[in-house]
């Protein structure tokens, strides 16, 4: 996916950038409102990340110029602000939804992609691997016309599977990207989530290997 | 407001003094006119008792040689007109008295012919009012002199007296009654615009801190201007503290956040276990920490938003709808599914609906964090002598734990060491709650395992 992040903090910037980039999204960065309006008429993104407190202006400004174009790229707002007194007029001005800092990535992701389901989607929602349609965004997978609900940490696991065919990922790897740092769990957690994709992706050619001693990875052979 | 007792009132302080003015008028009042009056009855008197005596003296004779007195019956009887009045006479000639009564006092020194003397004395044990005239006769080539004393008593003049003193009295009292009457009529129509001008900021609501604008005269300028002033300073402190709230927060997260991105970015480079963990706890901390801030400013938050309610009519399903939409990713994070059984209808409610909200997302946050995954919260609204909006979870409930100590500050439960929390969360629904003359009801489930959470509020 492309990303706008209008963000002023330069080094929050380049973290945002860094993170989004290992998941295979582009993020380019407008650290001031001219910026941000200056991208958006060269480029098209899926989503924009807004700031609202920025050296030449407030982001809600953005976002109310935003709403009256034609443009209808969602915008969630990174607010550091008091959640309580911000809200209601984010919502009102037309922010899709907003997320507080510092978030967690998942969060981010989780809420991209309800924005964006909701919006009707990105350009490149589709994968097909192995005789697998993923749709990452409506959350479903379909086998010779069988279309199978997946739960948001299916989902989750099998993007990163999806988004790297071959590639060998530890379970503390793939722990980190299905669990949040605060929950406690052991590492043999990952092997349920495993086994129910495994179960999902039954009747196709897909196959989630274990790597003794090293990890999993998504195989197209039978 | 109500130790405010008024100390001192200007409305008393004006009918006070009005009236005092009013009772030093009327007694000045009362003083004349009986001083007036009395002089005028007893002028008169002088004046009757001198054409009496005068009448007398002009009857006085010389009739070869000797000096005789046709007494004129009109003397003495114009002295009855005044009153009952018992009259005494003496006609003295050449130092012997020629008629009337002998010990009724002459002055001491004849009177000239022009001038009466008067004078004020006891006679028979009672007082009267004596004239004395002098009248030089000639009698045989000889000039004789005699003198004509006429005198009366007091009683009818001092019955004249009373009287006007009783009507002067009278009126004066009335005069007083009236004139108290009209102080509190001027005092209340002094404090009128006071008055006005105490209604229309009474009116107000808590957050109405525009100037006051209503119609006052000249001499409440400078309060007026006084207060108008107080108000803007108050509203620039309110707004400075919510600028400062925002402020601190926009300096505490956003650093945690950058801090909290290049930790997971690194976490996705490193191997070895041991740097893994050491990242992953201080993720942990960052967490624990920004959680701990969010929560601070959202209690500073509720405290200055309960000690300055400001009520609107909102739908309490909406909202309850909305907070549940806006978690919605979270839960999904964990595969918890919400579960929502709200009323279609409206569910209307008077308050503040940040608070609300910020209320039913720290209980529903704390669902979300204590749920194992895969499970259900359930969401219900029953409406029946009060709200009860619920928030019942499938995780590990409060065990043995004093769910009343729970709402305290910074208290949390002592089955909860491994989750990140700050203790807050319930205080802020605890605080929300009061503000709204509501409660918090929290319970372990009895069927099943979980713990159900509920904010009853008052029906509008």
């Amino acid at each position: 996916m492309r990303f706008l992040l209008v963000e002023d903090n330069a080094q929050l910037a380049r973290a945002l950038v860094d993170r989004l980039a290992l998941d295979g999204h582009v993020l380019d960065h407008a650290e001031d409102l001219a910026t941000a309006n200056s991208f958006i008429e060269v480029a098209s993104y899926d989503l924009i990340l807004l700031d609202i407190m920025l050296p030449d202006g407030d982001g809600r400004n953005f976002l109310k110029a935003h709403r009256s174009r034609t443009d209808r790229t969602p915008v969630i707002v990174l607010t550091a602000r008091s959640q309580i007194t911000d809200r209601v007029g984010l919502l009102d001005l037309g922010a899709d939804d907003y997320i507080v800092k510092p978030f967690d990535f998942s969060e981010l992701e989780a809420r991209c992609r309800a924005v964006l389901r909701r919006r009707g989607g990105a350009a490149d929602n589709m994968r097909h691997f192995a005789g697998v349609d993923f749709d990452s965004l409506a959350g479903t997978i379909s086998i010779a016309g069988r279309v199978e609900p997946l739960r948001n940490r299916e989902l989750r696991l099998l993007e990163v599977f999806f988004a790297a065919p071959g590639q060998i990922f530890s379970k503390p790897h793939l722990m980190d990207r299905l669990f949040s740092f605060t929950e406690d769990v052991s590492e043999n957690a990952i092997e349920v989530y495993v086994g129910r994709l495994r179960k999902k992706l039954e009747g196709s050619a897909a196959r989630i290997e274990t790597v003794r001693g090293l990890g999993y990875r998504l195989t197209g052979k039978t | 407001m109500r130790a405010m007792l008024g100390k001192g009132s200007i409305r008393r302080r004006l009918v006070v003094q009005l009236s005092l003015i009013a009772a030093v008028l009327s007694l000045a009042f009362f003083l004349i006119v009986r001083a007036v009056a009395g002089q005028a009855a007893s002028d008169t008197q002088d004046n009757i008792l001198a054409a009496s005596a005068t009448s007398i003296a002009d009857a006085i004779y010389s009739e070869r040689g000797r000096i005789s007195l046709e007494l004129p019956y009109s003397a003495l009887s114009m002295l009855g007109s005044i009153s009952q009045d018992r009259v005494f006479y003496r006609v003295i000639v050449d130092g012997e008295t020629l008629t009337g009564y002998d010990d009724l006092p002459a002055p001491a020194h004849f009177p000239k012919p022009s001038e009466p003397v008067f004078s004020t004395l006891d006679f028979r044990g009672e007082e009267v009012r004596s004239v004395a005239v002098g009248r030089t006769v000639s009698s045989g080539g000889q000039a004789i002199r005699a003198a004509i004393v006429v005198a009366q008593t007091r009683s009818g003049l001092a019955a004249i007296t009373s009287k006007i003193s009783a009507t002067s009295v009278a009126v004066g009292i009335g005069l007083f009654l009236f004139a108290t009457l009209l102080s509190l009529l001027a005092a209340q129509s002094a404090l009128l615009p006071l008055n006005r001008m105490t209604q229309s900021i009474k009116r107000r609501g808590p957050h109405d801190l525009r100037p006051v604008r209503t119609e006052i005269p000249g001499e409440l300028l400078p309060l007026v201007a006084a207060l108008n002033n107080f108000m803007a300073r108050l509203r620039a402190a309110l707004a400075q503290s919510e600028e400062l709230v925002a402020e601190a927060a926009h300096r505490v997260r956003t650093p945690l956040a950058v801090v909290r991105t290049q930790a997971e970015v690194a976490l996705r480079r490193l191997d070895k276990p041991e740097d893994r963990q050491a990242l992953r706890e201080m993720i942990r901390a960052v967490d624990e920490s920004s959680r701990s801030a969010g929560q601070l400013l959202d209690h500073a938050m509720v405290t200055f938003r309960t000690d300055h309610l400001q009520e609107t009519r909102f739908d309490l399903g909406e909202v309850t709808r909305e907070t549940c939409a806006h978690l919605q990713p979270t839960a999904g994070l964990k595969d918890i599914a919400l579960v929502l059984d709200i009323p279609e209808r409206p569910l209307p409610f008077v308050g503040d609906p940040i608070l609300l909200q910020s209320a039913l997302r720290n209980i529903l946050d704390n669902a979300i964090k204590y749920s194992p995954a895969d499970s259900e919260i359930t969401v219900t609204i029953t409406v029946d002598r009060h709200y009860e909006i619920s928030f019942r979870d499938q995780g590990r409930g409060f065990g043995d734990v004093n769910t009343g100590g729970l709402t305290k500050r910074f208290a949390r439960g002592g089955n909860v060491a491994d989750v990140v929390g700050s203790g807050l969360g319930l205080t802020i629904v605890d605080v929300v709650a009061r503000a709204h003359k509501g409660r918090v009801k929290i319970r372990t489930n009895t069927e099943g395992p979980g713990a159900c959470v509920s904010l009853v509020l008052p029906l509008h």
